[in-house]
């Protein structure tokens, strides 16, 4: 499925993080470190700071305490670059209602700093099965179909070793489901990182690569 | 896989983006010169339609319609962008965020700010204003209508958050764009009273230089504030 | 890269300043009280009536003390929001907060007092000159920033969004004097001055600048305990607060 050559990022290192949010405590004195390869797992209830967490790493949000280094620098030493080498799906799609499934990808991508051509974009919606909604308004879809077309810009981000995921899962039906496990295990294998919040229990969570955190 | 994009190409992407947009759902632009137009309407409604009167007034109740109406589209800047998720994508861009808040004011400021430059004349026949000093306006108003869109993208970004929405966005910014307004109607004014204009068009132009470096750097401040 | 490393405020800040401001508060209330009354003895009972206003000029000593503080606090205001900004340090956040109302006391005060001055000497209420207007300018941005806080829900964001309003105000405020400024000279061509002051005897100018002095320790007492007021507020979950309340 990809031809894309191995990767060999900089483990990303979480120190001491504290979460306080609306005077409430979410979580504190959170220390883990993901190395290449392996899945950061992050569980909880709602409301618990997985999405919190998921925003600390990507840069979002700040932390009230601790920090966050990718290899050896802090992750706002070079945010610029710091930003080409992830892809953040947050828990909504975001997509502009307005553009069609292939627009957003494009665009989505250029923020990247990614030139992703129309057939490319094409391409990765065929693959991830809506190839007949490449040029459809994104206004006129379900959620599950919004969810999915968003997920397939992870077709097209194989060479950004980070992926950082807030719930995935959800409005999938069991065939897409599958295909994300499929696309994720893959990025792991070639040596990428993956932090991914659900809190349904999934078939990845099975394998031996997997970093617990639990909110 | 992909190629990369230098900045100038991500910053047109941005700005051809959000034109797509503005041209899909026309009703922003169109509600802007809506507005413009029955706001300046309204003056002589308010006032009395005594030509010399209004020939007076023109160049600073122009100013304020326009002033108005891009006051009230600016709520629409990052608003959008903030609902549906796509603003925490543009605050992770490649490049320096910055230069993609200027990409989107950009596009505002076509898809509003030039649209009501352009209509300006036909609005100024309607107050009696000679030829040259319409094209005083127009040039005043090319060089103001930007202005306007750069500090208010500030309040447009640090409203995001709030539950107040429009009203506060222009109690915020409006304060801080009187010396567009005072330098902009001015410059028609001083044309009108037979003095020069090039000391007001200095001033703008110095203005415009000086927002559009330290204005997008402050929005994009407040949008890194409003996502968290 | 300030905010990722240690609070440089810790807990035990607030609670230091608190303690600290509630022993000072009274000296300053003090030192308010006095200069008032020398101020006011001075201004309304010692310095001599103006040739050309008579009596009704005497206003000046509390217009242009209200004036001056009006631009300090908001010059205070936007130092200690872009500290709070900076260095994420909530007490100055906080400091910022407490300020912000005294000093649009104050700038009400500069326009109301100015308006009164008008009337006798002017006939008028109000006069659309280049420094009440700034005045005036610089109240809405003061409401601004009141209302920007107001309106944020989240504490932290409110007061990092006000501290960039804040800023961005301060940059302004020389573009917008001077625009003004040069916008009363061209519609009023020689205009009369509100604030061309009468020339200054000796005691008129210690009288105004003692009443700036009460002016001022006035502000920092009021200050202070509103800034106490907020540090209560914003660490009621601490055990030092809940005692400091019983």
């Amino acid at each position: 499925m990809s031809n894309a050559p191995a990767m060999n990022p900089s483990a990303l290192h979480l120190q001491n993080l504290a979460c306080m949010r609306g005077g409430k405590t979410l979580f504190n004195d959170l220390s883990v470190v993901l190395e290449p390869g392996h899945l950061l797992r992050i569980t909880g209830s709602n409301g618990a700071g997985k999405s919190s967490l998921l925003r600390m790493i990507c840069g979002l949000l700040t932390p009230s305490m601790g920090s966050i280094q990718w290899g050896a620098n802090s992750i706002h030493a070079d945010r610029d670059f710091f930003h080409t080498q992830l892809i953040y799906l947050g828990h909504t799609p975001a997509l502009k209602g307005d553009l069609s499934a292939e627009e957003n990808i494009i665009a989505a991508g250029s923020l990247s700093g990614d030139d992703i051509t129309s057939s490319m974009a094409r391409d990765a919606l065929v693959r991830s099965g809506l190839g007949h909604l490449a040029s459809k308004l994104s206004r006129t879809f379900s959620q599950g179909q919004k969810q999915r077309v968003a997920l397939a810009r992870l077709q097209l981000a194989e060479d950004k070793p980070l992926w950082l995921l807030d719930e995935p899962f959800n409005a999938l039906d069991q065939d897409a489901n599958e295909a994300l496990q499929a696309l994720i295990k893959a990025h792991l294998t070639r040596g990428g990182m993956v932090a991914l919040s659900s809190h349904q229990v999934v078939a990845l969570d099975q394998i031996d690569r997997v970093v617990r955190v639990s909110l | 896989m992909s190629a990369s994009l230098s900045i100038p190409k991500v910053m047109l992407a941005i700005v051809r983006r959000d034109l797509s947009l503005a041209l899909r759902r026309k009703n922003d632009s169109l509600s802007a010169l809506f507005f413009f137009v029955v706001v300046a309407s309204l003056f002589p409604l308010g006032i009395g339609p005594e030509p010399t009167l209004l020939a007076k007034i023109a160049p600073g109740m122009l100013w304020i319609a326009a002033l108005l109406a891009a006051m009230l589209s600016l709520g629409r800047l990052f608003a959008d962008d903030f609902q549906d998720g796509t603003l925490d994508q543009l605050v992770l861009t490649a490049i320096p965020l910055p230069l993609a808040v200027l990409s989107k004011t950009a596009a505002h400021w076509i898809s509003t700010g030039l649209v009501l430059t352009i209509a300006s004349p036909i609005l100024a026949i309607q107050f009696n204003l000679d030829s040259q000093s319409m094209g005083i306006l127009l040039l005043s108003l090319l060089i103001g209508t930007p202005l306007l869109s750069l500090i208010g993208s500030i309040g447009a970004a640090l409203t995001l958050a709030t539950r107040g929405g429009g009203m506060l966005l222009s109690l915020l910014v409006l304060p801080l764009v009187i010396p567009v307004l005072i330098f902009g109607a001015g410059a028609v004014d001083a044309h009108q009273a037979g003095l020069p204009v090039d000391g007001h068009f200095y001033l703008l132009s110095a203005m415009l230089a000086i927002a559009l470096f330290f204005a997008p750097i402050a929005t994009a401040a407040s949008l890194r504030i409003a996502v968290e | 890269m300030f905010s990722s490393s240690i609070n440089w405020f810790k807990y035990a800040a607030p609670q230091r300043f608190y303690a600290l401001s509630g022993t000072l508060i009274p000296y300053c209330v003090a030192v308010a009280v006095i200069a008032t009354i020398v101020g006011l003895t001075i201004g309304l009972l010692i310095a001599p009536s103006d040739h050309q206003q008579g009596e009704s000029y005497r206003i000046i000593f509390i217009h242009v003390p209200a004036a001056w503080m009006s631009m300090i606090i908001y010059l205070a205001m936007a130092f200690w929001a872009a500290m709070g900004l900076i260095f994420n340090a909530r007490l100055a956040s906080m400091f910022a907060l407490a300020l912000a109302p005294t000093g649009a006391l104050m700038t009400f005060l500069a326009l109301w007092t100015g308006s009164l001055w008008g009337k006798p000497t002017w006939g008028t209420y109000w006069v659309w000159d280049a420094r009440l207007t700034s005045e005036l300018i610089l109240l809405f941005l003061y409401l601004g920033f009141l209302s920007l806080h107001a309106a944020i829900e989240d504490t932290r964001k409110a007061d990092r969004s006000a501290a960039v309003l804040a800023i961005v105000g301060v940059v302004n405020i020389p573009i917008i004097y001077f625009s003004v400024k040069w916008w009363n000279t061209l519609h009023q061509g020689a205009s009369v001055s509100l604030t061309k002051a009468p020339t200054m005897a000796t005691q008129m100018l210690t009288g105004m600048l003692i009443m700036t002095v009460a002016f001022w320790a006035y502000s920092f007492a009021v200050s202070f305990y509103r800034c106490r007021t907020l540090i209560l507020e914003r660490e009621r979950h601490t055990a030092w607060a809940q005692e400091a309340v019983k």
